[in-house]
């Protein structure tokens, strides 16, 4: 029920501190409401069906879903890359329509997979780059804020994934963005790499400024994120900060355990949802999942039925719930299976 | 900072603006690709120096006459023997017929039964053995005592300009600035959207026209090399000359070179993968490369399909430089103008045409 409530709430806060004639500075820096697109074709593909959104400024907003939710089709329309077949997007408190080269002005984009020119150098590209853009940073310091200034001059085709990828968010650093765009920022690099484009993202982030990333890997949400709205099928099921997200699945701990194969069909589901502090349960085949409040409660409780049963525990885990589980509670898939269409 | 001749603020200005950088970056992309380079600037060098020496340097040809008889050998060899373009092999009958059929000989001669007339054998339908026939036995009859009774004398024509090569180089000038306006501004643009650096572009703010601007000036840039390579190495070795103005021969490749970037554009604006736009291109550079007169001229295609052949942009093009390098041609004679504007057509047909339906992403 706590879930619902966050799903629903969209705050819409107006600060009325105003800089400029018409207030841009104080309209959030994302707001789309009913954003739907679809593919034509046999079948038609709804990528979007219906996605609201709000993202505030100054904060890093992070879209967490499964491959396919259509994270990438929404972070594309509210960059002006791909028109939305239906309702209605504001960016900066401006519109596409009218004010694209405005909006251009102020963004930075990093798309999913962009191959730069294998044959120029990390300064060639980011002094192209830098042209583009009225105002902005130095080639020096875009280089200098993703740690490339000693690759400056090797050719892009030499570079690692991961320097490859922070040179991707240099060039949607070069224009001294107020709001910055990550598309999957960190998929497919070592988790060294992942730390340093975190690093790098927080530091913008704390300057100020806004970031909308996606993401399927939740640890990068939960981590990096102030808010994050949890997207499939094209609309956001939940929405939240990590921690309001996280004790909306009821309870911080998760304890999973299995028994011998043979005695699983012995074990009452039932049974287990009435164990002390448990929250809900979920049977994943192999091994059982509950949601507790106090693991320190529970386990005692939960080997006290298993003996009383007489069957014997074959494996026994606590953790922290993450964002993980509130997805697999909303959806009873898992984030990073894909899903076959 | 380097030194340049321009004032600084200028230079600055410009080094800053977009057209600068992304005209740089397709520069800099291509030389650091030496394989394109060296397709681009040398084979049609190459193409130059194997045509040219295969056609223009031919010598007056050798008429190569077969004997079976060795006394008859003997006989012809001393009544030939003041002209040394003819090659009297003694042979057998047998190895003569086969040297016949597979044109190392021209000619058999035989004697008569009554020793006085001779006979020919040869292929009446073979250019090289007719001509053979006529040559030897005019010399046979002179040499038997013969009087002309007109005085002819022969001028051999073989000044610059009226060789294969001088034809031929217009036409290799013209078929590599077909290739290069369609592999590198289509097949160029093709990678781009593939990459999805176009797409990466459209998310700035760059202008669109900044993009196109510096597409063709980067064209335009690579152009200067393969003209100055391909003129200079034909009059360094073969003496290749421009009768008429170069600058008229420079603003028809410059007009040659924006209808064949446009031409590219156009094949480039939907086509999203390598396959489609190599088909696409072939498609294209195929009627060209046939009909447009590059080897040889358009006149031995029939009356029929003139309409076609004439139409295409390549054909005007290699005409124009033609009627300059080779007749000293200016721009404003009707027929130049008529080719000019065909090419303008095309021109402005396909970049109208190309950027209605460009697709960026």
């Amino acid at each position: 029920m706590c879930l619902r409530c966050i799903i629903v709430v969209m705050e819409k806060q107006r600060n009325s501190s105003s800089k400029d004639s018409f207030d841009y500075g104080s309209r959030p820096a994302i707001v789309c409401q009913d954003l739907k697109k679809t593919y034509p074709g046999k079948p038609v593909v709804e990528a979007v069906r219906g996605l609201n959104l709000e993202v505030k400024r100054g904060e890093c907003f992070g879209l967490l879903g499964p491959n396919g939710a259509g994270k990438t089709t929404t972070i594309e329309i509210l960059e002006g890359l791909i028109r939305a077949s239906s309702g209605t997007v504001e960016v900066l408190g401006r519109n596409w329509t009218t004010d694209a080269e405005a909006i251009r002005q102020r963004i930075g984009v990093s798309l999913q997979e962009t191959q730069l020119s294998e044959k120029l150098t990390v300064r060639e590209t980011l002094a192209l780059f830098r042209s583009f853009y009225a105002t902005g940073i130095g080639v020096e310091s875009a280089m200098q804020s993703v740690s490339l200034e000693e690759k400056q001059n090797a050719r892009i085709a030499q570079l690692s994934g991961g320097q490859k990828q922070r040179l991707a968010v240099a060039t949607a650093l070069v224009g001294d963005p107020e709001l910055l765009f990550l598309d999957e920022p960190t998929t497919g690099l070592d988790p060294s790499s992942r730390r340093q484009l975190w690093d790098i993202i927080r530091t913008f982030r704390e300057a100020g400024k806004t970031i909308l990333l996606t993401t399927h890997y939740m640890d990068e949400a939960e981590r990096l994120c102030d808010r994050v709205g949890i997207v499939d099928q094209g609309r956001v099921i939940a929405l939240g900060t990590p921690r309001e997200l996280i004790a909306s699945v009821g309870g911080d701990h998760v304890v999973e355990f299995s028994v011998r194969a043979e005695q699983n069909a012995l074990i009452d589901a039932q049974r287990l949802t009435q164990l002390v502090d448990v929250t809900s349960v979920r049977d994943e085949s192999d091994r059982w999942s509950l949601n507790s409040r106090q693991a320190h409660h529970t386990i005692p409780a939960l080997l006290e039925y298993l003996d009383a049963c007489g069957l014997s525990l074959a494996g026994l885990t606590t953790r922290q719930a993450s964002l993980e589980d509130v997805f697999v509670k909303l959806t009873g898939r898992n984030l990073l299976e894909e899903r076959l269409l | 900072m380097r030194k340049s001749p321009v004032d600084p603020q200028v230079a600055s200005k410009l080094s800053r603006h977009p057209i600068y950088h992304m005209t740089m970056a397709r520069i800099l992309e291509f030389l650091r690709q030496p394989d394109a380079v060296f397709w681009s600037y040398f084979f049609p060098v190459l193409m130059v120096l194997a045509l040219g020496l295969a056609f223009s340097r031919r010598q007056e040809s050798t008429v190569m006459i077969d004997i079976v008889d060795k006394e008859f050998y003997a006989t012809i060899q001393a009544a030939l023997t003041h002209q040394p373009r003819f090659k009297i092999h003694n042979t057998t009958e047998a190895d003569s017929r086969i040297r016949l059929r597979t044109g190392r000989a021209d000619l058999l001669i035989e004697p008569q039964a009554d020793g006085q007339g001779y006979t020919y054998v040869f292929d009446p339908l073979r250019p090289e053995s007719a001509a053979a026939r006529a040559l030897v036995d005019d010399s046979l009859q002179r040499s038997s005592g013969r009087k002309d009774p007109v005085a002819v004398s022969d001028r051999a024509i073989d000044d610059a300009g009226s060789r294969y090569v001088d034809f031929l180089v217009p036409g290799i000038l013209g078929m590599n600035l077909m290739g290069g306006g369609l592999w590198g501004v289509g097949f160029a643009i093709v990678q781009m959207r593939i990459r999805k650096v176009l797409k990466r572009l459209v998310a700035t703010p760059m202008k669109k026209s900044h993009f196109l601007w510096s597409v063709l000036a980067s064209r335009l840039v690579f152009l200067v090399p393969a003209v100055v390579i391909i003129l200079g190495f034909s009059w360094l070795t073969f003496g290749v000359v421009v009768r008429g103005n170069l600058l008229s021969v420079f603003v028809v490749i410059l007009l040659g070179s924006l209808t064949f970037s446009g031409i590219g554009l156009l094949v480039a604006c939907r086509a999203n993968s390598v396959e489609m736009v190599s088909g696409l291109m072939n498609l294209v550079m195929l009627p060209m490369w046939l009909f447009s007169g590059i080897f040889f001229s358009t006149d031995r295609f029939p009356a029929a399909i003139q309409p076609i052949v004439q139409a295409l942009p390549l054909t005007p093009l290699i005409g124009a430089l033609r009627a300059i390098t080779l007749e000293g041609a200016g721009l404003f004679e009707p027929a130049q103008l008529l080719r000019l504007s065909i090419m303008t057509t095309w021109a402005l047909v396909s970049f109208i045409v190309a950027l209605k339906l460009f697709r960026w992403t």
